[in-house]
């Protein structure tokens, strides 16, 4: 499956400074349908080169990342569960404090 | 107005328009008879205001002699003609941003277009917040301060400037930082709230601060060549912490003074924000509620996401949130975030034993001794390009793993120059990472490694006043 995945926020820092990464991704073997929840662990062991911790924590992303799925909070559209369809994009963005 | 028109024979959505048309027929009229009130009090006493009362009954035009059918001054009218020219604002939202009082939360790079662009545009009152004063390394960003300022308190800065732009709008001064013992009090004066500062704990604190009271609440944050914007707390949205319930590890909190960030980023989203309240002020348009704009400086992309709504659960604004005034004023938002209510660093590793350990002093005798040694300087390398110690080697932490072998031969070569056993120094922005380096160093065949306390910083303060802070 094709999907678009952005990083920002800072969280690019965990990806060698890369924000966008184009990339295929498979569902688990014996299934059809690829999650979050499966995609998340993806990103884990394929793009995160350094500091897992500042990205994923427990099997969700660590407090103070957004993450939008074709530009709408995940939590609107079922969050780990959410399916992912061919050509989506997913943005993780860290959450700014400064000024 | 003709009585017999109404409810008889009207649908539901022709009754809505009628009510609307009634209300701003309402707010005219009231707005006249403020005005007419003005004229029998006496004059020239609303200008400047350090009280901290951002009372508006006597709206805030002191030279006014005239009226006009609009309920705006002829000077008014002038001022914002062009305003006034927009059919989608015009009179009555003219009218209801000068009766509206605005507080900015923090005068730095955010707040300065914020607090410029309410100025200039006409709210009623305006509240600036800071405890702050100007540095020079500020003025990069924060265009509302001037180099006449800096050693100033920021507060008295930006009214200042605000005042140059537009005399008519009423200041109040609030020259402390705005906390929890004392937001309840300063933040209940006001129509909304913009959130202009610099760091996490501030901006739970605002978030709860604002739900309390209900404000709305324009909230904005700049980092590096990013920026991010939505409005909280307005017509049935989320609060900040149904977005963020549990704050991010602090080590995940960046900070301007340590990450950097354009000026012109700050000046964007500050922009914004000063749109956003005046929309909010003025009812005007879509407010950005429910969604967030992100910014990215390095590629020119704005993007607006939709967020999640109010959170039913949320601990704050929820169903069954039990957070109360009493509740927010002793929660101490600092241990909560573990973050400091600050943009400085206040981290003080003490990682190594003092043995381990020089001051810049110390590193200066050894230097003009002629003692042999290395000095590797752990920061990253866009640090060193901006100043170094001479002779200094930049090995960055993050490298220092992999080159292990170049700082033995380097210790090697020296030794062989001098025929003596050469020392290992690590000097770093502020003392920080140098723990950190002689730390992995002494555990991986450089027993005698040390670093200098204070880093830079103290080599700046105490050594060569020369040498450039940053």
């Amino acid at each position: 499956m094709h999907l678009t995945l952005e990083f920002g926020g800072g969280l690019e820092l965990l990806c060698q400074s890369t924000k966008i990464h184009s990339v295929d991704v498979k569902p688990k073997p014996g299934q059809d349908k690829l999650t979050m929840r499966d995609l998340l662990v993806w990103v884990k062991s394929n793009l995160i080169k350094e500091r897992p911790e500042m990205f994923i924590k427990g099997d969700s992303v660590r407090p103070g990342v957004l993450v939008l799925i074709n530009d709408c909070d995940w939590e609107l559209c079922g969050s780990l569960d959410t399916e992912l369809e061919e050509k989506d994009n997913v943005v993780f963005i860290s959450t700014l404090h400064g000024g | 107005m003709d009585s017999k028109e109404i409810g008889g024979g009207l649908s539901g959505a022709d009754l809505l328009r009628e009510i609307e048309r009634l209300r701003a027929e309402k707010e005219e009229l009231e707005s006249r008879i403020h005005l007419l009130e003005a004229q029998i009090k006496p004059r020239g006493t609303a200008e400047k205001d350090k009280s901290g009362s951002c009372s508006l009954s006597s709206l805030s035009c002191p030279q006014m002699n005239g009226t006009t059918l609009s309920g705006l001054s002829p000077e008014m009218i002038h001022r914002y003609s062009r305003h006034l020219l927009l059919p989608d604002f015009g009179v009555e939202g003219q009218l209801k941003l000068s009766k509206s009082s605005i507080l900015v939360v923090g005068a730095g790079g955010l707040g300065s277009p914020v607090a410029m662009y309410l100025a200039a545009c006409g709210v009623g009152c305006l509240g600036i917040v800071d405890n702050d004063i100007v540095e020079l390394n500020n003025l990069h960003r924060q265009i509302i301060h001037t180099e006449a300022y800096v050693g100033q308190s920021k507060v008295k800065s930006a009214a200042s400037s605000c005042h140059a732009i537009n005399s008519s709008v009423k200041l109040v001064e609030h020259r402390e930082a705005l906390q929890a013992v004392n937001a309840l009090d300063i933040v209940s004066k006001y129509d909304i709230v913009v959130d202009a500062t610099d760091n996490l704990p501030s901006r739970y604190m605002i978030s709860d601060c604002c739900v309390l009271l209900d404000k709305p609440l324009v909230c904005g944050a700049a980092l590096g060549l990013e920026g991010q914007l939505t409005v909280y707390n307005y017509n049935g949205g989320p609060c900040y912490r149904c977005l963020f319930p549990t704050p991010p590890p602090s080590a995940a909190c960046q900070r301007c003074s340590d990450s950097g960030v354009l000026g012109v980023v700050p000046g964007v989203i500050g922009c914004l924000q000063a749109l956003e309240a005046i929309k909010v002020a003025s009812a005007v348009g879509e407010p950005l509620s429910g969604r967030m704009l992100l910014f990215d400086a390095l590629s020119s992309r704005t993007r607006t996401v939709k967020i999640r709504g109010r959170s039913p659960v949320c601990s704050i604004c929820g169903e069954n949130a039990a957070f109360t005034r009493e509740k927010f004023q002793s929660f101490d938002y600092e241990s909560f975030t573990q973050s400091p209510m600050s943009d400085r660093s206040s981290e003080k590793l003490n990682l190594i034993p003092e043995s381990s350990r020089i001051t810049s002093k110390e590193y200066n005798e050894i230097v003009n001794a002629g003692e042999p040694h290395i000095l590797v300087d752990v920061r990253p390398v866009h640090h060193f390009k901006i100043a170094a110690i001479p002779k200094s080697k930049n090995i960055p932490l993050s490298n220092l793993e992999d080159k292990l072998s170049t700082i033995d031969s380097a210790l090697k070569q020296a030794a062989q120059d001098s025929g003596k056993c050469a020392s290992l120094f690590v000097v770093c922005r502020r003392g920080n990472d140098s723990q950190r380096a002689v730390d992995y160093l002494s555990k991986n065949g450089f027993p005698l490694a040390k670093d200098i306390v204070g880093g830079l910083q103290s080599w700046s303060q105490f050594v060569d006043r020369t040498f450039p802070s940053y």
